[in-house]
């Protein structure tokens, strides 16, 4: 093992299945498997399930962390669990598989790039795991990974596989998704999660873990529409630094380069890159996810909220969005004309939500324009109004730029997450 | 051209991100500092965040007074050369104000002190915001903190109830008198923090590092000899190679025997470990869920 490993990349992946299809023990089985779960902690769930009577070690009890959970044995939480192989480092966003909490997992599948959907083989496909590849595509995760679990119950028999596989294709040529992969396991005995099964000569294809260590990811980000979103304004009131005004934040889009002519918004004023700085030095090109600070050629007026962007490739400049939303509070939506505030990319506005054109069931993606009525963990698309122009792209091509939550006014709390068309 | 961020790189390029979206949305955010490598390094992602100006904000300390002595003086001259403002919250204080009442007997500790402390510092500042180095990886309750923790106006966290985080979109939005708790090195692991440490030659107390110390054996973790732990008469000491792996007080911080005397000897030492790092912290083993008890009353 290197000593300073510069090169591994960082795969995010999130978990989703239903209560009993064994989500935390495949988790926990990848974890033991790779060899990241320490010794006390496995000593400490060990003694966990001794006192309760339980068969054999529960690693469930890895990922559900809250007493509460361990109390009723399901996750209520998105828990994020992190190992590593020499490849790649992963974090796990762990969601909760039952339907009241749809908004933890619209949650977890938000920065993903992998989705990890689990089927118990003497199932089949159920509600759950159609909401599930729903949410996925909703929330454009760019891969799916069909986990078929509990093959040995089903005396690992290829033809439970097949069967299974072929309904969820037929599901899935609806969702907009891009590449899906199917891989059949038992989380329990550890077939096909890091080493091959010998159970199941029938499959040729790859294990669960060689598929999260090879998997392509280096073009999840929009590395062509540039969007800059400025964050923050560097001043430092110093008199090495008198005059000094950068303008930090992170890449939502695009390559930026150094001496790049740039257009500013809303002001609409073109001037160029003087310099991409950061503490370890100056860049010649920065991409996302960087953070960085820019310095510009003009002092021009601009701060958080504002957006850098090409004057050949502008994002949408509106008050109208039209979005898809996940609403996420006990209380349900005001209607009609519910007033909120918007957070999109580091800008802030007051909206008006002006339509709901209708709500989604989303076991059946049958489109309701009747029932109107927005509660928690609902799937709507809605007619919004902002109080100011923002800066947008359509979901599909910035994830960033893209998407934006709703904050209640009197309670703040986060109530909706949406996603632009 | 390869566009792919290294994962520490990508970690750091995160935590920038949510330490710049805390000097946005707060008017006066604060960082506890503790001394230990996770603080230190959220000192020097702060200071890469706001370069060239300097940090926004000032440290935190909460001094229980049974710190290692190794640990205040890092800290004394990390803030001379940073040339930031350090303000310390004394346990000392507190108790003989009478705030706070000390514990008594063998595992006596003043951790759990340090949250009075803690929230009061907070009011006395009016910090809206308090950043911290709590990372997700250590325990299993943190395992479930959002980055940024609303906290209510008695400073408690209420884990079922915590605001959804989608994307890269922080709501720090909170009534009057209520905090944030702030955590921008979530996502990093002990190995990572390494890693980035020693990528980026930060320098660090000598505890870390394996140094000859008198401990004694307590409930199979080794404890520094100190004046401010009761032994019991069984309770030999010997004299061994340890480092520290987390640094707290030294009533409930661990040595680990070790050889590790290098960075590189630590990350080697921590990439084939088969115990956590909080695994020598007596304070979390009370009861299983003490991390989550001590979350909810305001512990950070």
């Amino acid at each position: 093992m290197g000593t300073i490993e510069q090169d591994t990349e960082l795969l995010r992946f999130s978990t989703a299945g239903s209560v009993d299809d064994g989500k935390s023990t495949l988790i926990g089985r990848l974890l033991y498997d790779s060899k990241s779960i320490f010794e006390d902690q496995y000593d400490q769930i060990k003694a966990t399930s001794e006192r309760r009577g339980e068969e054999g070690v529960n690693l469930a009890l890895l990922t559900d962390g809250l007493k509460s959970e361990r109390e009723q044995g399901i996750t209520i939480d998105v828990a994020y669990r992190y190992f590593a192989t020499p490849k790649r480092k992963f974090i796990i966003a762990d969601t909760p598989g039952h339907i009241q909490y749809t908004r933890n997992m619209v949650t977890g599948a938000s920065t993903a790039n992998v989705a990890l959907i689990l089927i118990d083989a003497r199932n089949g496909i159920l509600e759950q795991t159609r909401r599930h590849a729903f949410i996925s595509s909703l929330l454009q995760i760019p891969h799916i990974v069909v986990c078929i679990n509990k093959m040995d119950l089903v005396d690992y028999g290829e033809e439970a596989y097949e069967a299974i596989k072929d309904e969820f294709s037929n599901f899935s040529n609806k969702l907009d998704v891009k590449d899906i992969h199917f891989i059949p396991i038992s989380a329990l005995k550890g077939d096909n999660v890091v080493d091959r099964s010998e159970n199941m000569p029938w499959y040729e294809g790859q294990t669960l873990m060689h598929y999260l260590e090879n998997v392509h990811i280096g073009s999840d980000h929009n590395f062509i529409d540039c969007r800059y979103p400025v964050q923050h304004v560097i001043r430092p009131y110093s008199d090495e630094y008198h005059d000094y005004r950068g303008y930090a934040g992170r890449i939502a889009g695009g390559i930026f380069k150094k001496g790049d002519e740039v257009l500013l918004l809303p002001s609409g004023f073109t001037t160029k890159i003087a310099k991409i700085e950061t503490y370890d030095g100056e860049l010649e090109e920065a991409h996302p996810p960087m953070s960085v600070t820019m310095l510009l050629e003009d002092d021009l007026d601009l701060s958080r909220g504002d957006m850098i962007v090409r004057p050949n490739n502008k994002p949408e400049v509106s008050q109208d969005l039209d979005a898809m939303i996940c609403w996420f509070d006990d209380n349900p939506m005001q209607q009609p004309r519910g007033k909120y505030t918007i957070r999109h990319t580091t800008q802030e506005a007051r909206c008006i939500i002006q339509e709901v054109l209708y709500t989604l069931d989303i076991n059946t993606l049958h489109r309701n324009q009747e029932d109107t009525k927005v509660k928690m963990n609902d799937i709507a698309r809605v007619a919004i109004r902002t109080t100011k122009p923002l800066f947008t792209d359509a979901y599909r091509n910035n994830r960033i730029t893209g998407s934006f939550v709703l904050v209640d006014e009197g309670t703040n709390n986060t109530v909706a997450a949406g996603m632009i068309i | 051209m390869n566009y792919q961020l290294s994962h520490l790189r990508e970690l750091e390029a995160e935590s920038i991100y949510i330490l710049r979206e805390v000097a946005a949305q707060f008017e006066k955010p604060v960082l506890m500092f503790s001394g230990g490598k996770d603080s230190i390094l959220m000192v020097h992602l702060a200071m890469k965040a706001f370069y060239p100006a300097r940090i926004p904000f000032p440290l935190l300390h909460v001094d229980t007074g049974h710190n290692f002595p190794e640990t205040i003086e890092f800290r004394d001259n990390m803030v001379k050369k940073l040339g930031a403002k350090l303000v310390v919250g004394h346990v000392q204080t507190a108790i003989d104000s009478g705030m706070v009442r000390e514990e008594k007997g063998v595992n006596a500790s003043r951790n759990g002190l340090q949250t009075a402390v803690l929230l009061d510092e907070l009011e006395k500042g009016k910090y809206d915001a308090a950043l911290g180095g709590a990372r997700r990886d250590e325990e299993k309750a943190r395992a479930k903190e959002r980055f940024f923790s609303h906290r209510d106006e008695f400073g408690q966290w209420d884990p079922k109830n915590q605001r959804p985080e989608l994307w890269n979109l922080f709501n720090g939005k909170k009534q009057y008198g209520e905090h944030f708790r702030i955590f921008p090195i979530s996502n990093w692991t002990e190995l990572d923090v390494w890693q980035y440490l020693a990528l980026e030659e930060v320098e660090l107390p000598s505890l870390y590092f394996a140094h000859k110390r008198k401990v004694f054996a307590r409930e199979g973790t080794l404890l520094a000899d100190t004046p401010i732990i009761e032994r019991r008469p069984t309770e030999q000491l010997i004299e061994k190679m340890v480092r520290c792996r987390t640094i707290g007080d030294m009533t409930c911080t661990g040595v680990w025997e070790s050889e590790a005397d290098t960075l590189e000897k630590i990350i080697q030492e921590v990439s084939t470990t088969r115990m956590t790092e909080r695994g020598g912290r007596t304070d979390d083993k009370r009861s299983e869920t003490s991390m989550e008890d001590r979350k909810k009353k305001g512990y950070f």
